[in-house]
């Protein structure tokens, strides 16, 4: 019984400390999704090109922790205005299949330019030594990196929904998700934006592929091998909501590790069978607002 | 969105749609080392072709046609080397009903919603495949893939020979009998009421067409389709592995079928023939670069070509004709 409550909660910690890491890259996605309707795949992209970000300033310039975590937002989230400027915004009306095939690309270009800069490895993350140990909470020792995740991860989230449910600039953007015509009429600068939030939801992917890269592990084939998780979060959740995908983070995160670690023979298959479920059940995810 | 020539009245073959059978057949003669690259270009002939159906002409967007296509390979492979049913009719039959039950009992429920659930739907169930065919070693083979497939004489006859003659006029022969399908289904009213939905969903609804159930039979033909292709590759390479299965395989369909032009039948012909033969002679040398160039291609289509490589064709011959 003591090895079982033991067991537990290692998995319900874990479970968290991903789930909180898979919110940071998606929710950005969530928003951009639901504020522009635009099927944005490349999205796995932004939390990759954070996590390069992070571990070349590490090691190849030994930039301090918190910093390299800085420099994966600030990088990040300006690359992907110059692609909003660019690229995206003239796909904002061209339909569902042209955005899809359109971020297929980026991904096929993002996937092998990493390999031709960085290699096909995994790449290493020399953590703090302040990171490295173990951290005693109620009686119980946890990794003191996942700790962080957990703690940093609240933070983020808590100034993201007091920014969109408290400012100015998040009521506009809640009013632009709700009607984008109506909201133009008014005088919001929707362009502009747009501009923004895609800013805002790029960095914080990158910022979120940065936090967790010692938990999902930077290499290559990112962008692929997590989209499936990214979307399922942010379509489980419901779109343009930012509660709706916490939780179905949280839930991703905790019944992946608990797959994994009690039936590691079944690898995914519950993950996607739930979602599957899930999505059937309602369509608009757990929290979304459009039936 | 508006994509050429899918409203013709004449379904009657035109001269120029021998063309494809003709330099398919020259080829077989003039170049014989390359009959095995051939055999794989006509199998994804078929695969781009299945895609195209539901893409094309129901505009229905899937993440996961490779499901089908994975399925198939995967049911001639298990016949074959877990039931010793070697017999090559018998696999394609098996792989067809396979992809059609998967596709209707998908389809049935993935065709009820709409946008990105639908989406997220596709890429689910491929996904959900792949993790059973990784982790069913002892029927898959998972990772290691499953090898020992053999495959009996056609009709008794027509023995799988080392250079790949029997392999490629096998497949030249069920792409012809699968754009025969195709090319009926599309030029049928049923055809033209698919194009219909694609164009304008609401205002099929408002006519009273059965927009859910036409849907839902073309995404099974198209599931059985692509199990048939699926058995080709098996057939001609006698060996499955995992990278028939999962996004990446669906994604590369999807590139192939963009390059040659969706929602026409010959772009599902010129796209993998490019791709493929590009594929041969780029992917050995730059591997990395490939990649690179296929994703920018498809940017460029999408940004600047949304014909693909037949839309280019027509737009210069309209230029000419002026």
């Amino acid at each position: 019984m003591e090895a079982l409550l033991s067991s537990a909660a290692s998995v319900a910690f874990h479970g968290a400390a991903y789930g909180m890491v898979l919110y940071v890259i998606s929710v950005g996605l969530s928003v951009t999704m639901g504020l522009m309707g635009f099927a944005n795949l490349a999205h796995g992209v932004f939390a990759m090109a954070g996590g390069y970000v992070l571990t070349t300033a590490l090691s190849r310039f030994g930039v301090p922790f918190p910093l390299a975590l800085l420099l994966a937002f600030g990088v990040v989230g300006a690359a992907s205005i110059v692609l909003e400027r660019f690229l995206y915004s003239r796909l904002y009306t061209a339909g569902e299949l042209p955005q899809v095939l359109f971020t297929i690309g980026l991904v096929f270009m993002a996937v092998a330019a990493a390999r031709l800069v960085f290699g096909s490895l995994q790449q290493p993350v020399p953590l703090p030594d302040y990171l490295t140990g173990q951290v005693s909470v109620l009686g119980r020792d946890f990794p003191a990196y996942r700790v962080f995740v957990i703690a940093f991860s609240a933070g983020i989230i808590a100034a993201l929904w007091f920014g969109v449910e408290r400012t100015l600039w998040g009521a506009m953007v809640r009013a632009t998700v709700d009607n984008r015509a109506m909201a133009q009429s008014i005088g919001i600068d929707t362009r502009r934006l747009f501009m923004l939030t895609f800013a805002l939801g790029s960095g914080l992917a990158g910022l979120g592929g940065a936090l967790g890269a010692d938990i999902i592990a930077i290499e290559p084939t990112y962008p692929f091998e997590h989209l499936a998780y990214f979307l399922i979060v942010v379509s489980v959740g419901g779109l343009g909501s930012l509660r709706g995908p916490f939780v179905a983070a949280l839930l991703i995160g905790v019944g992946d590790t608990a797959c994994k670690y009690w039936l590691p023979q079944f690898g995914a298959f519950f993950v996607y069978a739930a979602t599957i479920a899930l999505l059937l059940w309602r369509p608009a995810g757990l929290f979304g607002r459009r039936a | 969105m508006s994509r050429g020539g899918s409203y013709a009245a004449d379904h009657r073959v035109r001269a120029i749609e021998w063309l494809p059978w003709v330099a398919a057949i020259a080829a077989f003669f003039l170049l014989p080392d390359y009959l095995p690259l051939g055999a794989r270009v006509l199998t994804y002939i078929l695969f781009a072709l299945s895609l195209d159906l539901i893409l094309g002409y129901a505009g229905i967007i899937t993440l996961g046609h490779s499901a089908f296509f994975g399925l198939g390979a995967y049911v001639a492979g298990i016949l074959s080397a877990r039931f010793g049913v070697a017999d090559p009719m018998v696999q394609l039959a098996a792989s067809a009903l396979a992809g059609a039950l998967l596709g209707i009992s998908t389809g049935a429920v993935i065709l009820r919603t709409q946008g990105l659930t639908q989406l997220m739907l596709t890429l689910a169930v491929g996904a959900l495949c792949l993790e059973i065919a990784n982790r069913a070693t002892s029927i898959t083979g998972g990772a290691d893939g499953l090898s020992g497939v053999t495959v009996a004489p056609i009709l008794g006859q027509f023995r799988f020979d080392l250079f790949g003659k029997t392999a490629y006029l096998w497949c030249l022969a069920v792409l012809f009998a699968g754009w025969f399908l195709a090319r009926r289904l599309i030029y049928s009213p049923f055809g033209v009421a698919l194009t219909g939905t694609r164009e304008n969903s609401a205002r099929m609804h408002a006519i009273g067409a059965p927009v859910y159930w036409r849907q839902v039979i073309v995404y099974t033909f198209s599931a059985a389709m692509a199990g048939v292709a699926g058995a080709l590759l098996t057939q001609t390479s006698q060996f499955v592995g995992l990278n028939v299965l999962g996004f990446e395989p669906s994604g590369e369909l999807l590139v192939m079928l963009i390059l040659g032009g969706v929602g026409r039948i010959y772009g599902a012909f010129v796209g993998p023939l490019v791709f493929l033969v590009a594929q041969d002679f780029l992917s050995k040398q730059f591997p990395e670069y490939w990649y690179f160039g296929i994703g920018l291609l498809l940017v460029i289509v999408v940004l600047f070509a949304h014909g693909g490589l037949l839309g280019i064709g027509d737009a210069l011959l309209a230029r000419r004709r002026r």
